[in-house]
């Protein structure tokens, strides 16, 4: 049984998605030309999630991918929020109390985000009040605060990242009349999600990153070759520097239990995440909020497990490491993606596979036979295999789903070979998890032009 | 001594009278440069200077030196038969489908068969014959035809099984075969060695061949060549010739006064390889794959096989540049459909080894066909290049025509097809050059169908109603940069796409054009034809009169109001012309020609025009929107439009008056459709176009109008017997020729060109007779159509071709027009042909090998056409253009 190749594509182009910064008077002004996404699920449903929107009361673009453990009602859930929570975390003091005196007053509120989603990227209406209400509480908490400093962007993305978590947790621990919501924040509460952030504003790119997933910068070298800038940390054993901050966090007697094979309690992969309340909140906590919860987590084994060597929580953060980059005309694009992609590509051939996309050049050295013996069938041969190569590249009118295709079907060579990207994609759902994860792409393509030209006024 | 030949190797000047040449020659290219070079210096002036010395340089030089010509120089930039020529892949073959190229080819091959023989230099010819394979019933249709045509022209051609290829050639996979054509007489040679050879033999003949040197421009004075001027100095000459190949377009414009010439080069690829373990025989054939788009041919026991691939890749789009020329890359990737190709025909060749992927440019044209003949810019500015790809095969014969027309005033054969007037400078854009040969080259290897159209370029010439027209329905085509309607799609109603669309047999816009004939025979249906060339003469005195007098056959000395078809002819009475004539008033003339006709007819007016400043002519094509009303309720149209008296008491046949249509004013209306149907050309002021046109429709309304196209023309002209310059008739055809005698005034008291030449056939008879031959046994929707070249036998003997067809959808019979000739049965020589000679004969039409009788008449079938205005016959008895 084999998928034809019309298949195979619909299948990888289910949930691509692309936008193209609108120009104005021919020009785009952004620094951002557009960015292409996709998701492939292995999960079903998928776990993963992704959002992109544009902020209007300051500049600027958000990008994020969240890869969901447990269930997908965590990362569900920041993907819709946490931009809200990094927008306000931006905004000036006039804004936001221009905003709250709408909100008091019942006038139409200044749009804060331009979403750009694809149509199966949904926004939960049940709980849209419910999250409306604790983003309120927290802008109030801002005017508040009002320290009168400009806003400095790392700061807010930390404190958006933070604050969010608190409220999901707390949100749970408070828990809802209705029966439906109580439940929901509960599964939001109890699974969780990694997320990896990029905010662009001119040539500054902020990356924040929560748990496994990775950024990418994919940079022209003056020979035109692509090189790989990695823009995150991923917070998983692998990372020195966050296994010891973990054990920095706890006494000494638990240094043996806090990473048992390679996953932090034993149990969870990455290091830091939203939600995950089994990993952050105190036992007697824990029991309470399940006893008092509905039947339905009542009964689920995986909730009321406590994880073992469960000493002096929490375990587990959802504070993101933010790196700065400032953009220059050699950095072509950004690619975030969750761990589905890096565990079977090297960043390497990712940035070289998305710059010859993006740039439609194929950096194929053009072949000289010179003073080689070649035969006719040797030259037919090589050719061929070399414009299959370029002719994936033809399929696609996405870089993601570009990337997805190399990713699930790339052979030995490194070629896209048509047999394997079948015979991947027609797993059923129940093998499809063992042999390939969620993969959530995001490639944002920069503009040199523009870039150019804000590097030389500063 | 050595030392001498080495010397020799960077000379500038060429002379047979050396002694030892031929050594020198052999010597040139393996040693390299090592002495200073004596240049020697280039002659004050010439009769003849030639600009570059590849193959279509040096056969021109031979050919005018064969005529007599002996005061030419031969400038080349760099060496001799160094370009394009060097690369060229050496075959010669006749197998083409237009009938001048295979001409040129047929006599190329005779040329550089005994060109060893009379130059002593080696040419390498080599008759292997070639096959040309089908792969598609289409394809081999398309053989067929050529077959047919390549047979009466007295060359061997035969259509033979996939069993008799693989018998002629061992290496060739034919499974995939359904037939082939075999033309055992094409040859193979070394181009650069027959570009040398000619060069040697015009050198002996007295031309002076300077290589090393660059002509940066030509001097005009007058519209005259007065001389030339190169990197080494200033030469004095009557004639131009450019034979600069891909730079021929750059060196046309060099000048102050320009000279368009649209070519375009793009790159071209062929491989090489070492020899076979069992090396090829010389004689082996070579092979042409069309429908694999490649050639393969035997090279030094290995094989050279290129092609001409789907995406060809133009070069030098923004002018020369010497860099680009040679860093021309091999490009394998480029290559790889082309080497899959060959494989697949060729499955043993897998372990053969590669020598070298050559890439050569090659200059292609908008059309497909070279590029000869006389600036209409400048006198004595004489051009040849364009060889898309074919210079081998044609520069033998195109040097030859080239060199007749120099020296005679016209070649021997009829050379439109590759006039360089059949082009303006609106085919001088180098976006549109560039995208055309996109077109172009892949061409080579399409099928071609009738009436296919080219599909680059377009939409750059349009009537003001285009728009109106398109959003009805109307599917276009272009001739001379516009465009024009085909026939309108009526709404609902699909027609095939365009590459299924392609077909020998009956099209699927059949009964849509059936349709719009119907309307045309019993309503009134409109067609733009705004293409029409339009020229205006007037003088202050008489000298506007005199002077057509002279240029045209008929007699202009009419009335006021009255247009006259008359053809201007060449002093052989052969039509380089063919209009209409209205008279505006007794000073002024207004000249209706066909489209392509802008520069030709432009340049032959300037060049016979008396230079006097009281007579102006002056090209109205632009100013004038023309709507042709056709049919029996035109008149009803017009006269409620009008509120003018339109009976034909008032308004008969042949007439033009300006009147108002509606609103506008000024509407020059002519009593002439070019069908033979009745109705009228509306000759429209632009800007009323729109007004006019909406006016008619609205008006038309209850009398049934429908918009028409030019298929639905053609087939009313047709079945009328109308000739159509460009395509039955041309400069070797005479009104004696064609039934129009009543067109021709000999003795209208005033000399005309071509009076001497038409009373010689008046009191001698003609040598072809212009004929109808209605198709008998020919089922329509099952059998081939005709299209036009095809063979016409009478009693079982050819005597001629077809040059038009049509379906008549009120004869219900295909119609095909064409020329027949008497030919002596023993000697083949050319007798008078007459209407007896017509008559009694049993025709048949050869359509790819299959002959249908058809049944041959000297008179359109007036009677089976109801005649609702007795005038009409005045327009009746023949006269039509499209």
């Amino acid at each position: 049984f084999y998928l034809t190749p019309p298949q195979v594509n619909s299948i990888l182009k289910a949930n691509e998605y692309s936008f193209k910064v609108p120009e104005f008077d021919g020009k785009n002004v952004s620094s951002v030309l557009g960015f292409d996404s996709n998701q492939l699920p292995a999960n079903a449903p998928i776990e993963d999630r992704r959002s992109a929107a544009t902020c209007l009361q300051t500049r600027g673009m958000l990008l994020g991918v969240f890869d969901g453990h447990a269930g997908c009602a965590c990362a569900q859930a920041v993907s819709e929020r946490l931009f809200y929570y990094i927008a306000v975390s931006l905004l000036p003091h006039e804004t936001l109390l221009e905003i709250e005196n709408a909100v008091e007053s019942g006038r139409a509120l200044l749009p804060i985000l331009q979403w750009h989603k694809h149509p199966n990227d949904y926004f939960s209406k049940e709980a849209s009040k419910l999250y409306f209400n604790s983003l309120r509480t927290y802008w109030q908490e801002l005017i508040d605060l009002n320290s009168g400093e400009t806003t400095d962007v790392k700061e807010a993305l930390i404190n958006a990242f933070k604050r969010l978590d608190n409220d999901i947790s707390l949100e749970a621990q408070v828990g809802d009349p209705n029966s439906f919501l109580n439940y929901l924040v509960l599964r939001v509460a109890f699974s969780g999600a990694t997320a990896c952030v990029a905010h662009v504003d001119g040539v500054d790119l902020h990356v924040a990153n929560t748990g496994d997933s990775r950024a990418m910068l994919g940079v022209q070298e003056e020979d035109g070759s692509w090189s790989a800038v990695n823009l995150s940390y991923d917070h998983n054993a692998q990372n020195e520097h966050e296994v010891e901050r973990v054990k920095m966090e706890h006494p000494k007697s638990e240094e043996k239990s806090l990473v048992k094979q390679d996953r932090l309690l034993g149990l969870l992969m990455p290091f830091r995440a939203f939600g995950d309340v089994k990993f952050k909140w105190s036992i007697e906590l824990q029991k309470r909020v399940v006893e008092s919860g509905p039947d339905q987590l009542n009964d689920n084994e995986y909730t009321k497990f406590i994880p073992p060597n469960y000493h002096t929580p929490p375990y587990l953060t959802a504070e993101p490491e933010v790196i700065h980059h400032k953009l220059r005309p050699q950095d072509k694009f950004l690619v975030l993606a969750t761990d589905g992609l890096w565990e079977t590509m090297h960043r390497q051939d990712v940035a070289r596979i998305v710059g010859e996309y993006l740039t439609g050049v194929h950096h194929q050295q053009p072949i000289a036979v010179g003073g080689y013996k070649v035969t006719l069938g040797q030259m037919h041969g090589l050719l061929t295999e070399r414009r299959a190569r370029i002719s994936s590249v033809f399929e696609d009118q996405n870089a993601a789903t570009h990337l997805i295709r190399h990713a699930v079907g790339n052979n030995e060579f490194g070629t896209v070979d048509h047999e394997r990207l079948s015979k991947m994609l027609s797993l059923p759902e129940e093998l499809a998890r063992m042999y390939r994860d969620d993969i959530t792409i995001i490639v944002v393509q920069f503009n040199s032009h523009v870039v150019g030209a804000c590097q030389s006024e500063q | 001594a050595p030392g001498m030949f080495l010397r020799l190797l960077s000379d500038v000047r060429w002379r047979a009278t050396r002694p030892r040449w031929r050594r020198w020659m052999r010597s040139r290219r393996s040693t390299s440069s090592t002495a200073e070079p004596h240049p020697v210096s280039l002659p004050a002036q010439a009769q003849v200077v030639i600009c570059g010395g590849g193959i279509t340089g040096t056969s021109v030089a031979y050919h005018l030196s064969k005529l007599g010509w002996k005061d030419i120089v031969l400038l080349e930039q760099g060496r001799l038969a160094a370009g394009t020529t060097r690369f060229c892949a050496g075959i010669v073959s006749a197998a083409r489908p237009v009938s001048i190229e295979l001409k040129m080819a047929d006599y190329s091959n005779k040329l550089y068969q005994q060109l060893e023989q009379e130059t002593g230099v080696k040419t390498g010819y080599m008759k292997t014959g070639s096959i040309s394979l089908a792969q598609t019933q289409d394809r081999l249709i398309s053989l067929k035809r050529i077959a047919s045509s390549l047979n009466v022209m007295g060359i061997p051609c035969e259509i033979i099984t996939p069993k008799q290829v693989a018998q002629l050639h061992p290496l060739i996979n034919i499974h995939d075969l359904v037939g082939a054509m075999y033309v055992p007489g094409d040859a193979l040679v070394s181009s650069a060695d027959v570009s040398l050879a000619l060069a040697t033999a015009a050198s002996r003949n007295g031309v002076q061949i300077h290589e090393r040197t660059s002509v940066s421009h030509v001097l005009v004075q007058k519209g005259r060549v007065t001389g030339v001027e190169t990197d080494r100095g200033h030469i004095s000459c009557q004639y131009f010739v450019n034979c600069a190949g891909q730079w021929a377009y750059e060196l046309g414009l060099s000048g102050e006064e320009h000279v368009s010439i649209p070519v375009h080069a793009c790159e071209h690829f062929y491989l090489l390889t070492y020899p076979l373990k069992e090396p090829l025989a010389s004689s082996i054939p070579t092979i042409v794959d069309p429908d694999g788009r490649i050639y393969i041919r035997n090279w030094q026991g290995g094989i050279l096989s290129g092609g001409f691939e789907k995406n060809p890749k133009p070069l030098f789009t923004e002018g020369r540049n010497q860099l680009e020329i040679q860093n021309l890359q091999e490009d394998w990737d480029h290559f790889e459909p082309l080497l899959s190709a060959l494989l697949r025909r060729m499955p043993d060749l897998e372990a053969l080894q590669i020598m070298q992927l050559v890439n050569c440019p090659e200059t292609f044209t908008p059309d497909m066909r070279c590029i000869m003949g006389e600036s209409p810019a400048v006198r004595g500015y004489f051009v040849l290049a364009g060889m898309n790809s074919a210079g081998i095969s044609y520069g033998g014969g195109a040097g030859k025509y080239l060199a007749e027309w120099m020296v005679n005033g016209y070649p021997s054969e009829n050379v439109w097809p590759l006039d360089l007037k059949r082009f303006g400078s609106l085919q001088s854009s180098r976006t549109f050059l560039r995208h055309r040969v996109m077109e172009v080259m892949p061409l080579i290897c399409d099928l071609k169908v009738p009436r296919w159209d080219f599909q680059t370029g377009r939409q750059l010439r349009t009537s003001p109603l285009y728009d109106r027209l398109d959003a009805q329905g109307a599917r276009w085509m272009e001739k001379h940069g516009f465009e024009r309607v085909k026939y309108f799609v009526p709404p609902g109603k699909d027609l095939l796409d365009l590459d299924q669309s392609k077909t020998f047999y009956k099209p699927d816009w059949f009964d849509i054009v059936g349709s719009e004939v119907k309307c045309c025979k019993e309503a009134v249906c409109v067609i733009d034809m705004s293409s029409f060339t339009k020229f205006e003469i007037s003088s202050t005195g008489d000298q506007a009169l005199a002077s057509l007098q002279y240029l045209f056959s008929n007699d202009l000395d009419v009335p006021v109001g009255h247009v006259v078809h008359t053809g201007m002819l060449n002093e052989q009475g052969g039509y380089e012309n063919d209009c209409s004539v209205a008279r505006l008033s007794k000073r002024s003339f207004f000249m209706i020609s066909p489209t392509d006709q802008q520069v030709h007819c432009w340049s032959w007016l300037k060049n016979h025009l008396p230079s006097d400043s009281n007579l102006t002519l002056e090209d109205v094509t632009w100013k004038y929107t023309a709507l042709n009303l056709i049919g029996p309720r035109a008149v009803d149209v017009l006269s409620e439009l009008s509120y003018a008296p339109i009976t034909p008491e008032h308004f008969p046949s042949l007439f033009c008056k300006e009147m108002s249509v509606g609103y506008a004013n000024g509407i020059r209306v002519m009593s002439i459709t070019h069908t033979g149907e009745p109705g009228f050309m509306l000759y429209i002021p632009i800007e009323y176009a729109l007004h006019v046109y909406n006016e008619v429709m609205n008006m038309g309304q209850k009398y049934g109008i429908r918009n028409a196209g030019y298929y639905a023309l053609r087939s009313l002209r047709i079945e009328k017997f109308f000739a159509f310059w460009g395509q039955d008739l041309d400069a070797f055809t005479t009104p004696m020729e064609c039934g129009r005698e009543f067109q021709v005034k000999l003795e209208k008291g005033m000399e005309f060109i071509g009076q001497d030449a038409l009373l010689e056939q008046k009191q001698h008879g003609v040598y072809k007779r212009f004929t109808m031959f209605i198709l008998e046994d020919h089922d329509t929707d099952m059998d081939l159509w005709p299209w036009w070249g095809e063979p016409i036998f009478r009693n079982g003997r050819y005597v001629g071709k077809t040059t038009s067809s049509a379906y008549s959808y009120t004869l219900e019979r295909h119609v095909c027009l064409g020329f027949v000739q008497h030919f002596d049965e023993k000697t083949g020589e050319e007798l008078v042909v007459t209407t007896d000679f017509i008559n009694q004969g049993e025709y048949e039409i050869d359509i790819a090998g299959q002959r249908f009788q058809a049944k041959a008449k000297l008179y359109p079938f007036s009677s089976l056409f109801t005649q609702r205005r007795r005038k009409d016959e005045v327009e009746l008895s023949g006269y039509q253009r499209e």
